[in-house]
């Protein structure tokens, strides 16, 4: 059981408080009726799978509520760093561990 | 319309008919019934109900009334039974329009109280939080869970906590809790 | 035979300690408190104590430890209490202990099964995948009706029992500052540090006494003391520190990601009475630091014979002299590699204990353990191998060769009733392994030892390939105090323990012609032979080794033989040990009871049992329940003589004939609050709900993002600001995720707040036409009349004097209210509707019939109609898109190409042309009554049953344009032949919709 720093309670907690949420960083788009159909698929449909660092969303759904956003290394399963929602994606070193 | 005297309704909670484990190790008890509203929105509003608004993870208290932070922008607001009509009225009249939402979940859940020695042992064996002192300190309060069940956890003295739950999952919890003691053996 | 090989002559107080009686396959032994089933066993003279898995040999207790692969025994405890494949080296001894072998019929002595020793070709390596995995051709039916049965019932190891296991579990998470695992000399001198530094300490270890090594230490000093008396003083030393945990007879079994660490505690299985409380404890550790100080495991040798009841490690003699005051023969032979078996022999030799021979597989063993041996007056063999060993049911003699080069001497055979082989130590490097850090192979040292840290850890001691005691003890007391961040080294005076080395790996070299089996892997029946023939056969990574052999992957996973294995492959290829590589290590390092995994979380605290507050109302009522989800819902009430069908038939009819009430609290219930509720409500759902007027509901529809419905309810406006929204029972909390995910992420800037109040509120659904007549009694403060209070509004007043939100609804195409008050007075309240529903004869009814009256109204079920692929239009629900709406979620999706397709499944309603035949859900529908194979169905049914409205069967389905095939006949085959049905409309009960105006 991993533990997760919620940047919201600002401490760690146990993964199992946490449910994952996707990728992040995956915005909708602001008016989706005057999207394409590919464009519209790509944004419903097409994820990212890195080997690596990788942005996703969870949400501390068991303690604070809220959503926010974490760099996981998906070799070593390592969260690097997690960030409040609508936060830039902070800069990490593309090191896999 | 009816016109003729109604019966008024009487109240049973969830842990009506079960047995809960008593004694000076741990002993579990239901809390009285209590006024409960969730203020979501300007931890300012806070204020109008009572207590100062509490820091993240804390609870923060004012005579008989408490507020517990859940979350950023939310807070589960506690008071004596007999208040639920005057909090209400009077945090509507005094919170800026458009600013917070209050619900009324007074139902919603229950209030235990684990007290004792072995309290926060028997809460370990569903809540992965550290527990100690130290890292759990009096007036901490937080949502978690306790194996399948969300509760919010909140320490009123080193050997006490106040649990709240969910009224449906509460006898889960209660059963879970007098199982715990029981493993214990007096650890 | 009583204790005929318990010296007399020791200190050790365990050996004059309370004699106890147990009993071994039948027979009654006497044993002394203190003992293991193996040590109390020993002392009786008895070796064999298992059969082998495939050959069924006999076996005896090869190790004194948690290693042991040989001796698996089952112990009784009364009904439900059995636990087999337990080592018989770490079941502790009870007065009344019941416990037998495992693996035997009809007997341990004579082993029917044993046959399959003579017929060992068969079991080569391989046989697994060879026999059982091979094409089942028409030709091999033998095989798989006859052998394989016959095969897969003789190996194995013990049965469980099949009564419920009456004992508790227990489990806590729990946290502490420094876990040390392993309580031997390096861990003792680490709980020590840590313990002064005051930091919170976990201080486990497998066995029920701590101290590893020096319970059986009876050379060497430490700091001027017998090694015994120091530790007893370092044990009573660390008990004075409150701040240090200690927990005997907890096994470390899994390491985890951010030093999560799993231990077992045993807590009540040495106790002769069961216990109250818990049998075991599982603890979930989350340590700051840990010290691994897991030893090592002494090394069997490889040679034939090496597994005949009798040989056995060399140190476990030594242990159960030393510990139990247990001679395991009268006349031994030693077989060493290593140095570590020379003192085995002093100490054997000092009790009395014959010492025939010390063969040792070295050409050149050190000088001062020759001069020991010398002085001892023992023989010593240098250059030996061992060709074969002798006796059926005990070893009674050894063949002795001398090895020339690569020339094997022939043997001398020497007559002894035990064998005592030391290949040298493998340190366990388990736990470090499992916290993901690569071990390191040291070539010069012929170990595997911890590499680089990659959590908190370190290891210490001989688990770190450290054997003399002095170093042991300093790396241990340096890592307690790295662990607990204090600093000031201590020294440790050590006398009396010489320095050891040596070590081999692989088989010893054979006679030309050898027939004898060697094995590698005792628990598993794995020899040197097969290891040799999977490479032979074209086996190149241990990893592929070990699955084609079994080697390793018994329930011990190797601890005693994956270095030979690995040797022995690694010889056959021609490479060194780090190129043929090391299989994996993984949790748990002993077997884990299923119960220590299961804890309290069965039975009845399995799930949470979610009830309503009107529950116990059915209860006492006798109503049948059913789940949804993890709720309990009254399912239908049957009066006496009725069946399911009779029920749900009168609820149904009744309730439209008059009224029927029904407990409709598990509707999820999400209260929308803020000045931008109505905008939210805009973009979550398909409907329009800026017009909607306080005091109205309407029917909301969920979609996700990809256009497809996933929830669905009565939505009320209470105010500008505030929506009392619904969702389905199940969808509750999805729903409220889902929303909120939108709100935080998507559309932070909206003023709203979301809270659920599925809980607050108990609902009591009244419906049927004499339904306002029935709750008018009770409510006050809201005019019900037709006009005030039409179909689809909410009002705020009280019932039975509570305040309550009424709302007129229906889910049953009746004149519908549904009465929601605070929890806690749900079920009085809804006993007061019972009250005055009974003067009408209201019925109470469940979900059966809620379901049936929903489906003759062509209501849909999110998750009976839909299945995540279903839109709006699919259901015929088009009228519930707000069109004008710029966005909502799913909107855009809705317009794509494969959403407007002609083709696309439509909800229809379907009438057999039996009117008495009910269709089964689920089944597909084809457009031919006899439809060949590999025909695409047309679409499946999704909701069918008996209606009482209409006194004949109806269904719902989704059938590929629908609704263009009104009128159509279609087929369900059915394995009875296909069942013809009409394609009608969805609605098959006042279509016009009139009766929920009433």
């Amino acid at each position: 059981m991993l533990l997760i720093r919620c940047p919201y309670c600002e401490m760690e907690r146990p993964e199992l408080e946490f449910r994952y949420g996707g990728e992040a960083h995956v915005a909708r788009p602001l008016d989706p009726m005057a999207t394409s159909d590919d464009e519209w698929a790509d944004y419903l449909y097409f994820r990212s799978n890195p080997r690596g660092l990788h942005a996703e969303r969870w949400r501390h759904i068991n303690g604070c509520g809220r959503f926010f956003n974490a760099i996981r290394d998906t070799v070593s399963d390592k969260i690097v760093v997690t960030y409040k929602a609508g936060e830039a994606r902070p800069a990490t070193t593309g090191e896999i561990a | 319309m009816s016109d003729h005297a109604v019966m008024m309704a009487s109240r049973r909670g969830p842990l009506h008919g079960l047995s809960l484990p008593k004694g000076t190790d741990f002993s579990l008890s239901e809390a009285p019934h209590a006024a409960r509203f969730i203020l979501r929105g300007d931890g300012a509003s806070v204020a109008a109900f009572g207590p100062a608004a509490p820091k993240p993870l804390q609870g923060s208290a004012a005579g008989t009334r408490t507020a517990l932070w859940l979350g950023p922008y939310e807070f589960l607001l506690l008071a004596p039974e007999e208040d639920a009509t005057t909090v209400e009225a009077g945090l509507k009249a005094t919170l800026p329009a458009g600013t917070s939402s209050l619900v009324d979940i007074s139902h919603r859940q229950i209030g235990l109280v684990l007290e004792g020695r072995l309290a926060a042992r028997c809460l370990s064996a569903g809540c992965p939080l550290d527990l100690a002192l130290a890292a759990f300190p009096v007036g901490m309060a937080t949502r978690t869970i306790y194996l399948k069940t969300e509760i919010v956890l909140w320490r009123q003295a080193e050997t006490r906590f106040h649990v709240e739950v969910w009224r449906s999952f509460a006898p889960y919890l209660v059963g879970h809790l007098a199982d715990a003691l029981a493993g214990t053996n007096g650890l | 035979m009583s204790e005929s090989f318990r010296i007399a002559d020791t200190k050790d107080s365990r050996v004059s300690g309370r004699p106890l009686r147990f009993v071994f396959d039948g027979i009654a032994y006497q044993g002394r408190e203190g003992d293991t089933l193996a040590s109390a066993l020993l002392a009786n003279g008895v070796h064999l104590m298992g059969r082998s898995y495939k050959y069924h040999r006999p076996r005896g207790v090869l190790s004194a430890g948690a290693e042991e692969p040989n001796a698996l025994v089952a112990v009784t405890r009364g009904p439900g209490r059995m636990t087999p494949n337990l080592r018989a080296t770490q079941v502790e001894l009870f007065d009344g202990l019941t416990a037998s072998s495992q693996n035997n019929w009809p007997s341990l002595a004579f082993d029917a099964g044993a046959i399959n020793d003579l017929a060992g070709k068969f079991f080569s390596a391989g046989f697994y995948y060879k026999t059982f995995m091979g094409p089942k051709v028409a030709g091999n039916w033998l095989w798989t009706k006859v052998f394989e049965p016959i095969v897969r019932q003789a190996a194995g190891l013990g049965a469980r029992t099949t009564e419920p296991d009456p004992d508790r579990y227990a489990q806590f998470y729990t946290h502490c500052d420094v876990l040390i695992c392993g309580g031997g000399a390096a861990g003792i001198a680490a709980a020590l540090a840590a313990g002064k530094s005051g930091k919170d300490v976990i201080f486990c270890d497998e066995q029920a006494e701590f101290g590893g090594s020096l319970l059986h230490e009876g050379t060497a000093s430490i700091d001027g003391k017998p090694a015994r008396d120091w530790l007893a003083d370092a044990l009573a030393e660390l008990r004075t520190f409150s701040n240090v945990r200690l927990m005997p007879r907890t096994q470390a079994f899994g390491y985890y990601a951010q030093n999560f660490v799993a231990l077992s505690e045993r807590v009540a299985d040495h106790l002769a009475e069961a216990p109250n409380g818990a049998r075991e404890r599982l603890w979930q550790v989350r340590a700051k630091e840990v010290v691994i100080a897991t030893g090592a495991i002494e090394r069997p040798l490889v040679f034939p014979g090496n597994d005949r009841p009798g040989v056995m490690l060399a140190e476990a003699a030594r242990i159960y002299l030393n510990r139990y005051g247990v001679k395991v023969g009268s006349r031994v032979v030693i077989v060493t590699a290593h140095d570590s078996a020379y003192r085995v022999a002093l100490d054997l030799a000092a009790a009395g204990v014959v010492v025939a021979a010390i063969a040792d597989t070295r050409a050149n063993p050190p000088v001062a353990r020759l001069i020991e041996a010398k002085a001892a007056g023992l023989r010593v063999i240098p250059s030996a191998t061992v060709t074969d060993t002798k006796g059926r049911l005990r070893v009674s003699g050894i063949g002795i060769a001398a090895v020339s080069g690569v020339v094997v001497d022939a043997p001398e055979w020497v007559a002894c009733d035990a064998v005592l082989m030391s290949g040298g130590w493998t340190p366990s490097v388990h736990l470090y392994s499992q916290s993901r850090g690569k071990v390191v192979w040291h070539e010069d040292r012929q170990m595997f030892l911890p590499g680089a840290s990659v959590q908190a850890e370190r290891s210490a001691g001989a688990c770190k390939g450290s054997f003399a005691l002095v170093d042991i003890l300093i790396e241990g007391y340096r890592a307690g105090e790295e662990a607990s961040g204090a600093s000031g080294l201590r020294a440790f005076a050590v006398s009396g323990d010489a320095g050891i080395e040596g070590g081999t790996m692989g088989r010893l070299p054979l006679l030309p012609g050898s027939k004898g089996k060697a094995f590698v892997d005792f628990q598993n029946d794995v020899k040197a032979d097969d290891i040799e023939l999977a490479v032979q056969e074209g086996m190149r990574s241990i990893e592929h080794v070990k699955r084609y052999t079994t080697t390793g992957m018994a329930t011990d996973q190797g601890k005693t033989s994956n270095l030979n294995a690995l040797a022995i492959a690694a010889g056959k290829l021609g490479k060194s040990i780090p190129q043929v590589g090391l299989t994996t290590f993984r949790q748990p390092y002993t077997p884990v009871t299923f119960g220590a995994f299961a804890g309290a979380n069965r039975g009845d605290l399995f799930d949470p049992v979610r009830q309503t507050p009107i529950h116990s109302w059915a209860e006492e009522n006798g109503a049948a329940f059913e789940d949804v989800g993890i709720w309990k819902r009254a399912w239908y009430f049957p009066r006496q003589g009725e069946d399911m069908h009779a029920a749900v038939k009168r609820e149904c009819q009744q309730a439209r004939a008059s009224a029927g009430i029904f407990d409709a609290s598990t509707l999820g219930k999400i209260e929308v609050v803020g000045p931008d509720a109505a905008a939210f409500m805009e973009k979550l759902y398909t409907n329009p709900w800026a017009k909607l007027e306080p005091g109205r509901c309407r029917y909301g529809l969920m979609l996700n993002e990809a256009g497809f419905v996933i929830d669905d309810g009565v939505i009320a406006r209470m105010g500008d600001d505030r929506f009392h929204v619904t969702t389905t029972t199940g969808g509750a909390p999805r729903v409220l995720h889902h929303m909120e995910d939108y709100l935080q992420t998507e559309f932070p800037d909206l003023k709203v707040w979301l809270t659920s109040t599925t809980e607050q509120w108990a609902v009591i659904a009244v419906q049927g036409p004499k339904a306002r007549d029935i709750i008018a009694p009770l409510v006050t403060g809201i005019d019900l009349s037709k006009d005030a209070m039409p179909h689809m509004s909410i009002r705020e007043g009280k019932v039975c004097g509570v305040p309550a939100r009424v709302m007129r609804v229906s889910f049953t195409g009746e004149l519908g209210y549904e009465i929601n008050v605070p929890a806690d007075y749900g079920r009085s309240v809804w006993e007061a509707v019972w009250a005055e529903g009974r003067k009408y004869n209201a019925v109470a009814y469940g979900t059966e019939a809620m379901h049936v009256m929903r489906a003759e109204k062509g209501y849909i079920i999110v998750g009976q109609e839909t299945d995540g692929t279903v839109t709006p239009d699919d259901l015929g629900l088009n009228w519930a898109v707000g069109k004008a709406k710029k966005d909502f979620v799913g909107k855009r999706s809705l317009i794509r190409p494969d959403m407007v397709v002609e083709g696309r499944k439509q909800l229809v309603g379907l009438l057999t042309d039996n009117p008495a035949t009910v269709l089964e859900e689920g089944a597909q529908i084809t457009a031919a009554s006899a439809a060949p194979t590999r025909t695409s169905a047309l679409g499946h049914v999704t909701s069918s049953y008996e209606s009482p409205a209409l006194g004949r069967s109806i269904a719902l389905a989704l059938v590929a344009d629908g609704r263009k095939r009104m009128g159509e006949t279609l087929y369900v085959p059915m394995p009875g032949g296909a069942i013809a049905v009409k394609v009608v409309g969805p609605v098959f009960v006042d279509p016009k919709g009139d009766r929920v105006n009433e």
